[in-house]
């Protein structure tokens, strides 16, 4: 409880701006997946916002992230255009990669989001590389990479956790437990209980922390940031969470029991954020509803922007294959 | 021909040239690899630590996957690696981060992000290092589109090519032929002698027959054209330098003249450069040919260990004459 009473009016009000912006943001695209205005594998993240929410919010406009599969939230929370991001998901030429990524290689360079990736853990060494260029700048920035439960069982992860400590890179790693890879729960991939244990192989300080309180998240985050912006190499954070939702839109998530769903959406993270907040009393009833109504308004814009934005045309095909 | 500016160098030390004025030209330009700050196992990068400090020369552990990933996480951030990987056949540890992430970054970013990075790299079937340490897999590299595929055959090249690779913006697979490391030839300095990517080199003129030769295949070449050229058959030998992108137009204006070609390489023949070569040959000049295209490669089998087999795989020039031969009947 402490972190959470640690926050301030502004924090809390940044903290529930990005909550509610992630999670309106993503009901809305599963609208337009569902109206087909949005074509292709898209992997929500709603139940996961606090990940996002509370990691990003103690980054600096010039650190970076790269993200999974599963990237709007990181996305949105270091900054992202909601625009040209959903004209990116609904592949439109006003997208920010011209509708070439799509929802799994959002790539928003101008405010540091630097790639999710199709590929499970493929974006871990791109993290350690863009880390090695921020220590070299000795300006202090920090590169933060977000990744599932299923990458931990992957060469690349174990590959780049050494590199990143071997180096001592301001790298932060953010391991979104959600309990499951794809279709099968963490138990029948590893009999490792805790991932951030393999941290503590590769000498990297780590965080397992509960993954659905945006203030643990953001107070963990900070510290890690603080180490490695200061010199003191890289950090581990597993967060805790679920996916309310399926593995990707349209995923009706049969491998997982109503009641675990159930008990989970006890555990929203925003539900539970508001009732910190009104707990105590960091924000107002009408501030907390202007909150809402504005990221809903933000969102709503968002969608219109990107149904107004033309699809490339067909020469585009063959441009960016070069530089 | 004035000689002023050129000096005798090994393969090898033209590398190691192109390495240092390039790294001297360009703060950007850093190296990463197992065992580059010593010098690497054939010392392509030998006294790159010393003068410019191991930020920039970059010793890596076994960990080709993710250090392929370094680099373009570093290249995406301005800077311009040339990443060694020691063996191509280890390249396949790397293939993701080369074919998913490299290759198609810029694509994917709509041109938000560049990955200017070279991957350095040897290949060839000499002195018995057996299947794992041997193989020519440069056509694979030509099914991904974003990557650019070089492979020199003589030490100008070499020089001049990783000169102009490095200096690209885009992923750029530079293959170097093992057995040609200890070849020697006239190197020139400074902004000299840079080879610009896609551009063929005629290494010997003939009317009768084209043979494009790949790397250590450009030699064969040359001296199966030699005792060709007693039989009263002239062969022209193209040397491609870079494969993608391919001179096309070199070749097709030589088979114009020739009416015939033959594409030789050390990669095994199914599947390799030579079918695309053959495609697009054809495509260009489909009405001046006289015979059916060939390719000479290795058999489709891995690479054999004993002395004996391993020469026996490898085409030579005998073998180019043999096939010559049989396309002056067709």
């Amino acid at each position: 409880m402490a972190a959470k009473s640690q926050l301030d009016g502004g924090t809390a009000q940044a903290l529930l701006e990005t909550m509610w912006t992630i999670r309106l943001f993503e009901e809305r695209v599963t609208e337009l997946c569902g109206t087909n205005e949005i074509p292709g594998l898209t992997h929500v993240g709603i139940g996961q916002e606090a990940v996002a929410a509370g990691t990003c919010s103690v980054l600096r406009r010039d650190d970076y992230v790269y993200g999974s599969h599963r990237c709007h939230a990181p996305a949105i929370a270091k900054g992202a255009d909601l625009g040209r991001l959903m004209a990116e998901l609904a592949g439109r030429s006003g997208g920010y990669c011209a509708g070439k990524g799509g929802s799994m290689h959002i790539v928003a360079a101008e405010v540091g989001f630097l790639s999710g990736t199709g590929v499970v853990g493929g974006t871990l060494p791109l993290a350690v590389g863009s880390a090695l260029v921020c220590r070299d700048h000795g300006r202090g920035q920090v590169v933060m990479v977000f990744f599932g439960d299923g990458a931990a069982q992957a060469g690349l992860f174990h590959e780049s956790l050494n590199l990143a400590s071997l180096w001592e890179l301001p790298v932060i790693f953010v391991c979104e437990n959600n309990g499951y890879a794809e279709f099968t729960p963490l138990s029948a991939h590893t009999k490792v209980e805790r991932l951030a244990s393999h941290a503590t192989t590769y000498a990297i300080p780590c965080r397992t922390v509960d993954g659905n309180d945006v203030g643990a998240v953001r107070q963990a985050a900070a510290e890690a940031v603080e180490t490695a912006r200061g010199g003191g190499g890289p950090g581990f954070l597993e967060c805790l969470t679920y996916r309310l939702r399926g593995h990707y839109v349209g995923d009706p998530a049969k491998y997982r029991e109503l009641s675990e769903v159930g008990e989970w959406k006890k555990k929203d993270p925003l539900q539970r954020f508001l009732e910190v907040v009104a707990r105590h009393a960091l924000l107002t009833a009408e501030e907390v509803e202007a909150v809402e109504r504005q990221a809903r308004e933000r969102v709503e814009a968002a969608a219109q922007t990107a149904l107004a934005s033309p699809p490339p045309t067909i020469d585009q095909t063959e441009s960016h294959v070069y530089a | 021909m004035p000689e002023a500016a050129q000096r005798e160098l090994t393969f090898l030390a033209a590398i190691t040239a192109a390495l240092k004025e390039e790294m001297a030209r360009d703060a950007a330009v850093m190296v990463l690899g197992e065992d580059v700050a010593v010098g690497g196992p054939f010392g392509a990068t030998r006294g790159l630590a010393e003068e410019f400090g191991t930020a920039r020369v970059v010793n890596t552990p076994i960990s080709e996957g993710a250090v392929m990933g370094v680099a373009v996480g570093a290249a995406v951030l301005g800077r311009r690696p040339v990443v060694e990987i020691m063996f191509i056949d280890f390249i396949t540890l790397a293939m993701d981060q080369l074919v998913n992430q490299a290759a198609k970054l810029h694509y994917m970013s709509g041109g938000q992000l560049r990955v200017p990075l070279v991957v350095r790299t040897q290949c060839g079937a000499t002195g018995s290092y057996a299947a794992q340490h041997s193989q020519c897999l440069e056509a694979w590299f030509l099914h991904v589109p974003g990557v650019k595929v070089v492979m020199p055959a003589t030490p100008a090249d070499a020089r001049g090519l990783l000169k102009a690779a490095i200096r690209d913006d885009n992923p750029v697979l530079f293959i170097e032929q093992r057995g040609l490391y200890w070849s020697k030839g006239a190197v020139e300095e400074g902004e000299a002698g840079i080879v610009p990517l896609g551009r063929a080199a005629i290494r010997r003129g003939g009317e009768d027959v084209t043979v494009v030769a790949l790397a250590s295949m450009v030699s064969e070449a040359l001296s199966a054209a030699g005792q060709l050229a007693e039989e009263g058959i002239s062969a022209e030998v193209i040397d491609p330098r870079s494969l993608h992108p391919l001179d096309l137009e070199t070749i097709a204006e030589s088979v114009k003249k020739t009416h015939r070609l033959l594409i030789v390489h050390e990669a095994v023949a199914q599947g390799g450069v030579g079918a695309e070569v053959a495609m697009q040959a054809q495509l260009a000049a489909f009405n001046y040919l006289d015979a059916p295209v060939r390719r000479l490669g290795a058999p489709f089998t891995p690479v054999p260990y004993s002395p004996v087999l391993e020469r026996g795989y490898v085409p030579n020039a005998a073998a180019i004459v043999a096939t010559v031969q049989q396309l002056m009947r067709e």
